[in-house]
């Protein structure tokens, strides 16, 4: 038999440690905001020729729009971001594109004005707000018969904080390094990796729930133990069949939902992590009255380690 | 209990069936006569939301500025020829118009929003500055000075009840009346060009008849609240009636979000959708077959039934369907991985029920009702997310992919509990009484070793 939560400590100073990367990544490069939270235009080209990124830039340059971002979307396609801009200037820019480079067909134009960016962004934080609470009501609520119900739906929300952090921190990075942002399919994804995660905890919960009821001698530590082991292949082979289908959208769909996909595959590594190592484990430190132990611990090893 | 298990799966058969007609073919269902309804990023098209400037308008008649415009962008989104355009006002000062599958031009977008659609052109005199150009000569915007302010003659003015009709000698008319500042205008205008043209501009380009001169009506008399166009074919006339009723919307508008797809971009990425669908759904059929042997293979006939199933209830869904994105097919690929997981849930505990030394038969009905709870509580947290997802959708203007990924996940959820509880279960239970059930490594793999 696996003692999984035995090393509990060990399991909670990885996810410290790689919430700790994460939060310095945001700090060092923060987070670059998509044009639905930042208002702006985004174009999406596609020349007939091969035109080089560089000579793309000096042209856009010299057509007033200096320091844009750019990116190749593969196959000949850029796409530009720019300031908010008019129809006419749209025409203008396109005229000067075509004059400079040659024939070229506007896949995609977007517009978002600042007051939409606004709402968007703030309706984006509610949603997610509104989801951690919601889902640590409603977990309170499902484990309402089982003693302390409150730390059931804590753990569970403070797994799925450390899921959203870790994405955070990857995008951070991305956005630093690749100038990925954080648009609405990115915080679509987070909500989804947030349903996902909670998901999985549930699972392993529930069969916390039916080992204590079966057994309420046994010490708690083995209990959510024994749950954990029980429900680990299932744990693994729904993370694994999940792994398969998002790999297969990020391979053959590619470019406009790369984001999107790579969210979600983040997060189910990490959400699969959370729902194993975190929240179960969380819930054997708060019974047992632990945090001070944990805590004393966690320096110490880190100076050790 | 064998005959009401054969009686579920008779049903379970009728409801695949049904499905199938109404999900094929893809275009056009032989039960639905519909095909999925795609969004904007796979059928390409435009959408816009304009926010309304009602500061000039009395705070009694800002439903019906709003109602007005909208009316009128209606007329002028129709002779655009889309299928199924959407019009609609959102929130108390916003209209939204989606045309999908449209190639808009800019000037067509740019005009769509005008105020004013056409203006009115007086010829130059001396070296006035023109507006406009054209074979006729050189024109500027017929302007009236109204107590001491210039205003330019346009179809603002003219009252939404232009009509073609016939004079007595059958010759086409146009008649029209102008509201009240419009008869200002007009006097002070018409009486003092009489004899002379007026041309009519739309934007840039004079308005043309359908053998292509620029249509300049000559004044022949002083126009104060009602006149009439003669000379006019009848389709010009019926073109240019409809433009002078809609010629004007009754508030400015301004574009606050756009998106513009061509499609072309579109038509790549259902393709490309569809064979990540497919892999993603072999890929787990496998592995679950290796992993789970027949039950695998009973939840993969269980996955089909799950896909069809879920495509027909995006065909069903009220409302016209569920608006697949390419975020909502997302939704739909990434459910197919979860719809397995009830199959696992049960599977794994059928798998220790067995090893606990039940038969079969027993096992099944004991895996099924203890994974139960589990199912349950773990769906309803997904479907908690897409409620929340819901709520963002419909609370923000980029609405699209939000909405199309959160109806996919939850159908999927759903449906995949219906499959795993439902289906799966059927099958096994048929598989159950067949001389099969004995070899239970069909079932478990490790159990049958031991």
């Amino acid at each position: 038999m696996f003692d999984i939560t035995g090393k509990r400590f060990w399991f909670l100073l990885i996810a410290v440690i790689v919430i700790l990367i994460g939060i310095i990544a945001l700090a060092t490069f923060g987070l670059k905001a998509g044009v639905e939270f930042s208002s702006g235009s985004v174009m999406t080209v596609g020349f007939e020729q091969e035109v080089e990124q560089d000579d793309l830039e000096k042209e856009l340059a010299n057509l007033g729009y200096a320091n844009v971002i750019i990116q190749s979307v593969g196959e000949g396609d850029f796409l530009i971001r720019l300031p908010e801009i008019s129809g006419e200037d749209k025409t203008e820019l396109e005229t000067g594109l075509t004059e400079a480079l040659g024939t070229l067909e506007v896949r995609e134009f977007d517009v978002v004005s600042a007051m939409v960016a606004g709402e968007t962004a703030r309706n984006a934080g509610i949603a997610i707000a509104v989801a951690a609470v919601g889902i640590l009501l409603y977990i309170t609520w499902a484990f309402r018969r089982m003693p302390d119900p409150l730390h059931y739906g804590t753990c569970a929300v403070i797994a799925l904080i450390h899921d959203a952090l870790v994405a955070l921190g990857v995008f951070s990075i991305l956005g630093g390094i690749m100038d990925w942002e954080i648009n609405l399919m990115f915080v679509t994804g987070i909500l989804a990796v947030i349903g996902y995660s909670v998901n999985n905890t549930v699972v392993v919960f529930d069969r916390v729930r039916e080992n204590l009821t079966k057994d309420a001698k046994s010490d708690f530590e083995i209990v959510v133990n024994n749950s954990l082991v029980e429900t680990l292949s299932r744990s693994l082979n729904t993370s694994l069949t999940t792994l398969f289908v998002v790999l297969a959208l990020l391979l053959f769909v590619g470019a406009t939902i790369q984001n999107f996909a790579v969210v979600l595959l983040i997060g189910i590594i990490a959400g699969t992590y959370s729902s194993l190592c975190i929240a179960p484990q969380l819930l054997v430190v708060w019974k047992k009255g632990e945090w001070g132990r944990l805590i004393s611990w966690l320096p110490l090893t880190g100076a050790r380690g | 209990m064998a005959r009401r298990n054969t009686l579920v799966f008779i049903v379970v058969l009728i409801i695949f069936i049904l499905a199938t007609l109404v999900v094929l073919p893809v275009e056009e269902g032989v039960l639905a006569k519909k095909g999925i309804r795609l969004g904007l990023d796979l059928q390409g098209g435009m959408h816009i939301v304009y926010q309304a400037d009602l500061s000039s308008v009395e705070s009694g008649g800002k439903a019906d500025a709003l109602e007005g415009a909208k009316a009128v962008l209606e007329n002028r989104v129709n002779p655009l020829g889309v299928t199924e355009p959407v019009i609609q006002i959102q929130g108390n000062d916003r209209v939204m118009v989606e045309l999908p599958g449209l190639n808009i031009t800019d000037e067509e977008k740019e005009r769509l929003a005008r105020v004013d659609i056409l203006e009115f052109g007086e010829r130059v005199s001396g070296n006035e500055t023109a507006k406009w150009e054209n074979e006729l000569g050189k024109w500027k915007p017929a302007t009236a000075n109204i107590s001491g302010e210039v205003k330019e003659l346009t179809s603002r003015y003219f009252k939404t009840n232009t009509q073609v009709g016939q004079d007595d000698y059958g010759r086409i008319e146009l008649h029209f009346e102008w509201d009240e500042e419009g008869s200002q205008v007009s006097q002070e205008i018409t009486s003092r060009l009489i004899g002379q043209p007026l041309a009519i501009f739309d934007g840039d380009e004079p308005l043309r008849g359908e053998e292509g001169r620029p249509i300049a009506p000559t004044i022949e008399a002083v126009i104060t609240d009602r006149g009439r166009i003669t000379g006019l074919t009848l389709k010009d006339a019926t073109t240019l009636s409809r433009q002078l009723n809609f010629g004007r919307l009754p508030v400015p508008l301004e574009i606050i979000y756009d998106q513009t797809v061509s499609p072309i971009l579109g038509s790549d990425f259902v393709g490309m959708s569809v064979k990540a669908g497919l892999i993603g759904v072999v890929i787990v059929m496998l592995f679950m077959i290796l992993y789970y042997r027949l039950s695998g293979l009973l939840a993969s006939l269980a996955l089909v039934f799950y896909g069809v199933l879920v495509m027909a209830a995006f065909k069903l869904w009220p409302g016209g369907g569920v608006t697949l994105t390419l975020a909502g097919i997302g939704g739909f690929i990434l459910s197919i991985g979860m719809a397995v997981d009830a199959n696992v849930l049960i599977f794994e505990r059928i798998k220790e029920e067995i090893r606990a030394g039940r038969t079969l038969g027993a096992a099944i009905d004991a895996g099924f009702n203890r994974a139960w709870t589990a199912i349950r509580d773990s769906n309803i947290t997904t479907l908690i997310v897409c409620g929340i997802l819901l709520w963002l959708g419909n609370s923000i203007v980029a609405s699209a992919p939000v909405v199309a990924f959160a109806w996919a996940l939850a159908i999927g959820v759903a449906v995949s509990m219906f499959t795993a509880i439902v289906v799966t279960r059927t099958l096994l239970r048929l598989f159950a009484r067949t001389n099969l059930s004995r070899k239970t490594w069909l079932f478990s793999p490790r159990t049958g070793r031991e």
